[in-house]
């Protein structure tokens, strides 16, 4: 009771109160300060407490956020902050535990990790920074670079596929896949709220800006000319609409998608596919249009919740089973255990 | 001595009072010898022997059916008087098929007892196990020396248990009971322990027991009616110090030890583990104390094991993980950060032969080195080592309190022998165990209400800190940090101020442990053999004997490799020569030669199989002439 009356009186929290007392020294123009910024600024709205919340980063640019939040913290090694997360989890679920990690940090050397903290469901959210580039490294191709992309590693082009994250993350069979960007502040504001309120392990990509190595990779979809052209933005239970005077529309013809104008004659709004955030199979195709070709119909990269699932935590699962063997066999002393079922007597 | 009896069945036997017997268990992979060992070896403890098991099984889960390859065994040694190895060379030599005995025949005594299977001595298992066509050693000659025992087991058993309705498959599953039942009639023990064992683990398939309970008081009987067996022996209880005892493994006490430290220290205890040879069991063990305050997690790799444990103790647990080499080497750059942020981390390497997959069912020493300097960078972290499957509980034990209470990541390493072989434990009581200091700290301790993440006490331990008190939110990392704030700091004279704080730190541990003393033999003299980790027991016997025999030889044991004791290189200048037997190149020979440039004489052994007394023994006259 008291504790409630206390946490009442307690003066919210502003963006201020959220960050650490160290210089931020990302490159000038960075994407990674709109993030911080945005970070800063929802979280006194999730009324989390701040020794309560706990980021965990690997390595990279986006690894530094660690530092620049007033909260408890580890900046570990390159691409396993997802393993050193599920132990913070593991052992402590009251705790908020936040991810941060780059494309590389997250998809490269930490893929392993990542498809399975997918896959075990840890109520954790992971915001992955992609800019599509290493850039603490200065310049290399990363594993959402794009076919062909020329960098420092790469001077005649990349010969690879790029993952497609938020594909890949639904083959994992993560619980909430979305996706935002930068320079779009209140939609990742929004992503970011919605991620918070996701039991599970949340997924975040968040396409960032980096001006150093890999300036305007994502222009298409912030920048006011081409915007309304190459993204489409979510929402569940709208139907899915994009063009410069929302004049197009998606349609799903069986699983196919198929891109109709809503100006001519006969195609109605009420005819499109309309977003469910819950549908596995949608979803699927969702994440995959705009780098699948059909037709050579160029689609537009999705943004907001792509995919939202409830299902019971990993954590929940393990704090489950041990509540349900204690309460049917009860803890044994230390005593029992040294002794174990079969002793005998030295008189 | 030699005594006469009347069997229940009329034939004269002679009861031999033996003061220690080895036995060989050697069989099929799927002959169940294993469980056949492990019975008997309970039994024995049960009756109050001393003993040491020494199981040893194929890497492969099912070899080809009767190859060499496929070969397990399990030996075990008991006796009346104090056991420390699982013996040299065997009395009995238990044969299922041919390839066993051409496998274990080596090690079996002159005049040494064998029992074959003859149904696994038929053409075709001749024929695998390598014989050339026409040659059965059962039948050449070749074993004259032995007293062999030729018993179709196989048909016995069919014999047996025909009309119990269990098909062919499981009736020649119990061969080894009949086996076991013929052993318990020549050693002169009881079969009650291994019948609640069947009731027990067949509780829910009454025809597997009966079956399985009919057979072992076949094989009893078998002993007892046939005139075969003129001989039975029996070996007096061992006069071990009063007390209550269990049998235990290296692995299982490893496990209890983890429980215990978890009581101990108040801390939820949490292990990070990927399956692999011949860790898994701990993993195995541990999975059932959930209800003591264990969380226990299978990772997907050996890197998320570790970083899973590293999570938790950074969250305010007893992080752990296991593993073997292969795994060790994965988890290096994790162990480099768990050592810059010094936290509490427990890394337990049950080690195995290698390079890479190596020997994985084999046993070696040789990842001390890995242990000592397996890092990038300067990073000094503690190693301490286990002598003894019992002793795999206390030594756990010690890294915890010492990771804990000296806030430092501790590699624990025991091997492949001790971790599957057991002996008798005198287990603690709880109450008689030391509790381990736990000091998370909640209020601030610098200047003007701030934290200082690595301002450090007089033992440069810093202060632990769990995610959730309120007012000391700070950030930690793998970067070099400023001194006392913990802030991120690439000072050149910082990160060196820091590289030798980091390096006393585990210096100093050594003013809290026991100093070095000789534990058989003078405190000083003309030879003392250096040991560390599993082969204390081989080491022991052989020093004991030979002072039994007039030698002027003493027998120092490490459990701290680093640091070591502090009065170490005193102790080992008091002796003429240094001899330091291990299951590696050379490794704790280099690291003391190197610390107090004493020109210590080395052993090596690599095959896989923990030292013989008399290797030790030999290579001991040799250096004493």
């Amino acid at each position: 009771m008291s504790t409630i009356i206390e946490q009442a009186a307690a003066p919210k929290l502003t963006a201020k109160d959220f960050a650490s007392n160290q210089e931020v020294k990302w490159c000038p123009g960075c994407g990674d300060y709109s993030i911080l910024k945005q970070v800063q600024t929802v979280f006194p709205d999730f009324g989390v407490p701040k020794e309560d919340i706990v980021f965990i980063s690997g390595i990279g640019c986006a690894a530094r956020f660690t530092y620049y939040m007033d909260t408890y913290g580890m900046h570990s090694i390159h691409g396993r902050a997802a393993a050193i997360a599920s132990g913070v989890k593991a052992l402590n679920p009251a705790l908020s535990v936040w991810l941060v990690s780059g494309d590389g940090d997250a998809f490269s050397i930490g893929g392993n990790h990542f498809i399975h903290l997918m896959r075990k469901n840890f109520d954790i959210n992971y915001l992955v920074f992609n800019n599509q580039i290493y850039g603490l490294t200065k310049g290399q191709y990363s594993p959402t670079s794009e076919k062909g992309k020329v960098a420092k590693s790469t001077p005649y082009g990349s010969v690879e596929e790029p993952f497609n994250p938020s594909e890949l993350a639904l083959g994992a069979k993560c619980s909430f896949v979305s996706r935002s960007l930068d320079r779009d502040p209140k939609h990742m504001q929004m992503v970011l709220k919605r991620a918070n309120d996701h039991k599970g392990t949340s997924f975040v990509e968040i396409y960032q800006n980096c001006p150093v190595f890999n300036d305007g990779t994502f222009f298409a979809y912030s920048e006011k000319e081409t915007k309304k052209e190459q993204a489409i933005f979510l929402e569940h239970g709208k139907p899915l609409v994009f063009g410069n005077t929302e004049e197009k529309g998606i349609r799903l013809d069986g699983t196919r998608p198929v891109i109709v104008d809503l100006k001519e004659n006969g195609n109605s709004v009420n005819d499109l596919w309309i977003h469910d955030e819950h549908d596995k199979t949608k979803a699927h195709i969702i994440a995959s249009f705009f780098d699948t070709t059909y037709d050579d119909v160029h689609f537009p990269r999705p943004f907001g919740v792509i995919y939202a699932e409830d299902r019971p935590t990993y954590e929940e699962g393990m704090q489950n089973q041990i509540d349900e063997l204690v309460a049917r066999k009860g803890k044994p002393s230390l005593d029992k255990i040294l002794s174990g079922d079969k002793t005998w007597t030295i008189m | 001595m030699e005594s006469v009896i009347d069997s229940p069945a009329g034939h004269e036997t002679a009861l031999i009072n033996a003061e220690s017997i080895v036995i060989r268990f050697s069989g099929d992979s799927g002959d169940g010898m294993q469980l056949t060992g492990t019975q008997f070896t309970d039994t024995a403890a049960f009756l109050g022997n001393d003993l040491s098991t020494f199981p040893e099984f194929p890497a492969e889960i099912r070899a080809p059916i009767g190859t060499t390859a496929g070969v397990s065994g399990f030996q075990v040694h008991f006796g009346s008087k104090e056991i420390y190895t699982p013996g040299d060379e065997y009395d009995v030599l238990v044969a299922m098929n041919a390839a066993a005995l051409k496998v274990d025949l080596a090690r079996l005594k002159p005049r040494g007892i064998i029992i074959t299977n003859t149904a696994g001595f038929d053409k075709k298992n001749l024929s695998l196990a390598g014989y050339p066509e026409g040659v059965n050693p059962l039948e050449d000659g070749s074993l004259d020396d032995f007293t062999v025992h030729k018993i179709d087991v196989t048909k016995f058993t069919k014999e047996c248990l025909a009309g119990s309705g269990l098909g062919m498959k499981e009736i020649e599953r119990s061969k080894n009971m009949f086996v076991l039942g013929l052993l318990f009639w020549m050693f002169d023990e009881p079969m009650d322990y291994t019948i609640n064992f069947i009731t027990e683990k067949f509780a829910k398939k009454q025809d597997i027991a009966d079956a399985n309970i009919k057979t072992l008081k076949a094989g009893w009987n078998f002993g007892d009616h046939t005139e075969i067996f003129t001989t039975r022996f029996h070996v007096a209880p061992a006069k071990l110090p009063k007390g209550v005892y269990r049998n235990i493994s290296g692995n299982h006490a490893t496990a209890i030890g983890l429980v215990a430290a978890s009581e101990l220290s108040g801390l939820p205890l949490f292990l990070g583990s990927y399956p692999i040879t011949p860790a898994s069991d701990v993993l195995h063990e541990l999975s059932k104390y959930k209800t003591s305050n264990v969380k226990t997690f299978q990772a997907e790799d050996e890197i998320a094991a570790i970083c899973s444990a590293i999570g938790a103790s950074y969250a305010g647990g007893l992080g752990v993980t296991t593993t073997s080499g292969p795994g060790m080497s994965l988890k290096t750059e994790a162990i480099g950060l768990a050592t810059i942020l010094e936290i509490p981390l427990l890394i337990i390497n049950i080690q195995r032969g290698g390079p890479s997959t190596g020997l994985p069912t084999k046993t070696e020493q040789s990842d001390l080195l890995q242990a000592m300097f397996g890092r990038h960078g300067e990073g000094p972290l503690p190693v301490i080592a286990a002598s003894s499957p019992a002793d795999c509980f206390n030594t756990v034990l010690e890294a915890a309190r010492i990771a804990i209470e000296h806030m430092t990541p501790v590699i624990c390493l025991t091997d492949g022998y001790i971790a599957n072989g057991s002996e008798p434990w005198r287990f603690p009581a709880a109450a008689d165990l030391k509790p381990i200091n736990v000091n998370f700290v909640t209020e601030p301790n610098g200047p003007d209400g701030t934290f200082l993440p690595y301002k450090r006490d007089e033992r440069l331990v810093r202060p632990w800190v769990k995610p959730g008190t309120k007012g000391l939110m700070h950030r930690i990392g793998g970067l070099e940090k400023q001194a006392e704030t913990g802030n991120v700091s690439y000072d050149a004279k910082n990160h060196e101020k820091m590289t030798w704080l980091r390096h006393d730190k585990v210096e100093k541990i050594a003013d809290s442990i026991p100093l070095a003393k000789a534990e058989s033999g003078n405190q000083s003299g003309k030879l003392v053999v250096l040991g560390w980790g599993s082969t204390a027991g081989a080491i022991k016997t052989a020093v004991r004997e030979l002072i039994a025999e007039g030698h002027d030889v003493a027998h120092v044991h490490l459990r701290y490799l680093n640091p070591f004791p502090k009065n170490l290189g005193e102790l080992l200048k008091g002796y003429d020569k240094v001899l330091i037997p291990e299951m590696n190149c050379g490794q704790l020979l280099q690291l003391i030669r190197a610390k107090y440039l004493v020109p210590a004489a080395g052993l090596s052994k690599m095959q896989g199989l923990p030292y013989t007394t008399s290797e030790l023994k030999n290579k001991i006259l040799e250096l004493l002439k």
